[in-house]
């Protein structure tokens, strides 16, 4: 069967030794930044890239996919140790999970998720070797107007499943791809575009930048403003194991928690964050102990875990498929393709069957890895929670101005993380997301390419975007997608959701 | 006003996308507009730039019509301006002083961006992460960066 000899690619891919470490340091990487306050997997990868450039490409994507899922799984930590999720999806974890470190039940705590997200990552790798080649083959039939409409659609969906105002989320896109229009304009007549004559601007504001400046920069920004105190809960974590009681408890949630995190994964935008808190409210209710939860039910760990976990792993069927990223993490993604010489998409799959198997399959190992990572070393995670912050952030700017530089030893590099360290500083504090900016800033050359092939195509007709059956199709779901989020039903619910993310 | 300290949030998020619209669009009249057969390199930005404008002016307006409600909150410039200061810093001077030198100075000035940091500390702070981060990039990492630059003569 092919799928079989695809797996066994795969294997072969991921088994190959350096493959195994580089997975290793990725996964553990991303437990260490889902711990660490501060710093989050997207500034982490930013930072990373530049060192990836010297590996082979099915390694630096396989170490880079594992931070991020590592992170997913180091946030849980934090969340049930100290009532601090390390990670947006890992909120809904924090209510119950906090509650049973406070009853003395850390240990199992941990290990339920553990176990839930080993569970839900597996499963998750099906679904992703069953639905990315399908999805692929049809991908590979769409020309210019098609591409250019799923990049609309691609965008405007990251923003209806968001937080906060729509019209700020939109006015982010736009800002994204004025940004990335600045540079030589390569795909067309070469000329510098708003580089104010300077040279070293010529290739465009290089992404690691804006990246590194939105999520690591402006957070620190705001961390130092008034900064919280933790409060560890250590000294409990006696024993690990679950009780017979605590497995037959998790099953079901488990169970449920997986099918709910691989169906939500797909979707644009914080796909993982719905997926966990879904999970949440859907254990609540079909539970017999209602008034556990809120006091440490396991079910309420057990459940939202596996959802986050199985959603961060099926997120990457549209990265792989389609070349378009569900959130910032797979914008970065995206560059690693780029800075390999890959263009992310349908293609991928064909050209370069044994990066695409691999990284499939090394996602599975590195769910393993964070398995035995996690349970037996828990003592060495807790540890580094006591690092204090202001040790913490000094090295996050020391490492984010040398690793920038390192990119072709440019030092407007350096100084466009400052930029946007304080663009994106005000412009949260004003009620604006950055995530939209970048997933714009990334896909604003793809956007611009396509747009200019189709017109070039119909000969200047717009309505070649409507004429094309697929484009039109997409366009119509791009604008279901705003008029779902300005709905005023919809927008209190959404309020609910993510209201209830920040607690 | 009252009611124009209550849409503060509002009308300078607004601002700032028709700021940013209004330069792009500008700039871009600067450039080749083209056609839409041959878009030329202003087309795109000129139409992104008059979107913005046009969303910033719709982000006011729904200020004064319904506003978040939440305040902006303090700014704590001291971090700004010392977190940037350590960027700047660094970048002006890794070829002239060398990474040892810029690493140094810019840690030192991001440390004293906690202002409950003293300078005490924020030198220990500064001296520790140099040795580390020479350690991890260069020795490990094997990134070629002069460790000492040409402003240092030796």
């Amino acid at each position: 069967m092919e799928l079989f000899d695809n797996l066994g690619l795969g294997l072969e891919t991921a088994l190959r030794v350096e493959n195994l470490l580089y997975c290793l340091i990725g996964v553990a990487l991303g437990t260490a930044v889902g711990v660490l306050p501060g710093i989050g997997p997207t500034a982490t990868i930013a930072l990373l890239l530049p060192i990836t450039f010297n590996f082979e490409p099915v390694s630096a994507l396989i170490m880079l996919a594992g931070i991020y899922y590592g992170a997913q799984y180091g946030g849980s930590t934090t969340a049930i140790l100290i009532n601090l999720p390390g990670e947006t999806s890992a909120a809904v974890t924090a209510i119950d999970g906090h509650e049973m470190a406070k009853n003395g039940r850390a240990g199992p705590a941990l290990a339920t998720a553990a176990i839930g997200s080993f569970f839900a990552g597996s499963v998750a790798t099906i679904v992703v070797v069953l639905f990315a080649p399908p999805l692929a083959a049809v991908a590979l039939t769409f020309g210019s107007p098609e591409f250019f409409s799923l990049v609309v659609l691609g965008l405007v969906a990251s923003i209806a499943l968001a937080r906060g105002s729509t019209v700020k989320a939109l006015a982010m896109i736009v800002l994204g791809l004025l940004l990335g229009t600045v540079g030589a304009d390569t795909l067309g007549s070469g000329t510098p575009r708003f580089t104010f004559g300077v040279r070293e601007l010529f290739d465009g504001i290089n992404f690691v930048s804006v990246a590194v400046g939105m999520f690591g920069i402006a957070e620190i920004l705001r961390n130092l403003e008034d900064e919280k105190t933790r409060k560890l809960v250590t000294g409990t974590i006696s024993s690990l194991w679950p009780t017979r009681e605590d497995f037959r408890r998790m099953v079901g949630p488990i169970v449920r928690g997986t099918v709910i995190g691989s169906g939500l994964g797909f979707l644009p935008g914080a796909g993982h964050v719905l997926a966990s808190f879904g999970s949440y409210s859907i254990e609540k209710r079909l539970s017999k102990r209602k008034e556990e939860f809120g006091h440490g039910a396991i079910e309420g760990v057990a459940g939202p875990e596996s959802a986050n976990n199985a959603a961060a792993q099926t997120s990457f069927i549209p990265l792989l498929t389609l070349g378009l990223p569900a959130h910032p993490v797979m914008a970065l993604m995206i560059g690693a393709f780029i800075i390999h010489g890959i263009v992310p998409g349908p293609s991928v799959i064909e050209d370069e069957p044994a990066l695409f198997w691999g990284l499939i399959v090394s996602m599975w190992i590195g769910n393993l890895f964070l398995v035995l990572l996690n349970l037996p070393l828990i003592g060495i995670w807790v540890k580094m929670l006591t690092i204090p912050y202001k040790m913490l952030f000094p090295a996050i700017i020391a490492f984010s101005a040398i690793g920038t530089f390192s990119l072709g030893l440019n030092a407007w590099n350096v100084f466009m993380i400052a930029f946007f360290g304080i663009l994106g500083y005000g412009l949260i504090k004003l009620g604006c997301e950055p995530a939209p900016l970048l997933l714009g800033f990334v896909l604003g050359p793809l956007l611009e390419d396509h747009l200019r092939r189709a017109l070039i195509i119909s000969r200047g007709d717009l309505s070649i975007f409507i004429s094309t059956p697929v484009s039109a199709v997409l366009l119509v779901m791009a604008a279901a997608a705003i008029a779902i989020s300005v709905l005023p039903a919809i927008r209190r619910k959404r309020e609910v959701v993510f209201k209830e993310e920040e607690v | 006003m009252p009611q124009v300290r209550r849409a503060l949030k509002d009308v300078l998020a607004g601002g700032t996308f028709i700021v940013f619209g209004l330069g792009f669009a500008a700039g871009s009249l600067t450039y080749d507009l083209g056609t839409p057969v041959r878009m030329g390199p202003g087309y795109l930005p000129l139409i992104l730039g008059l979107a913005l404008t046009g969303l910033g002016v719709l982000v006011i307006a729904k200020g004064f019509i319904a506003d978040e409600g939440e305040p902006i909150g303090g700014v704590d410039l001291r971090a700004i301006i010392l977190v940037s200061a350590a960027l700047l810093f660094f970048g002006l001077t890794v070829r002239g002083l060398g990474v040892v030198g810029a690493l140094f100075g810019a840690s030192l000035l991001a440390a004293l961006a906690r202002s409950q940091t003293s300078p005490r500390e924020a030198l220990v702070i500064a001296v520790g992460l140099t040795v580390l981060s020479v350690v991890i990039f260069i020795v490990a990492l094997q990134l070629r960066l002069p460790l000492v630059g040409s402003w240092i003569p030796l």
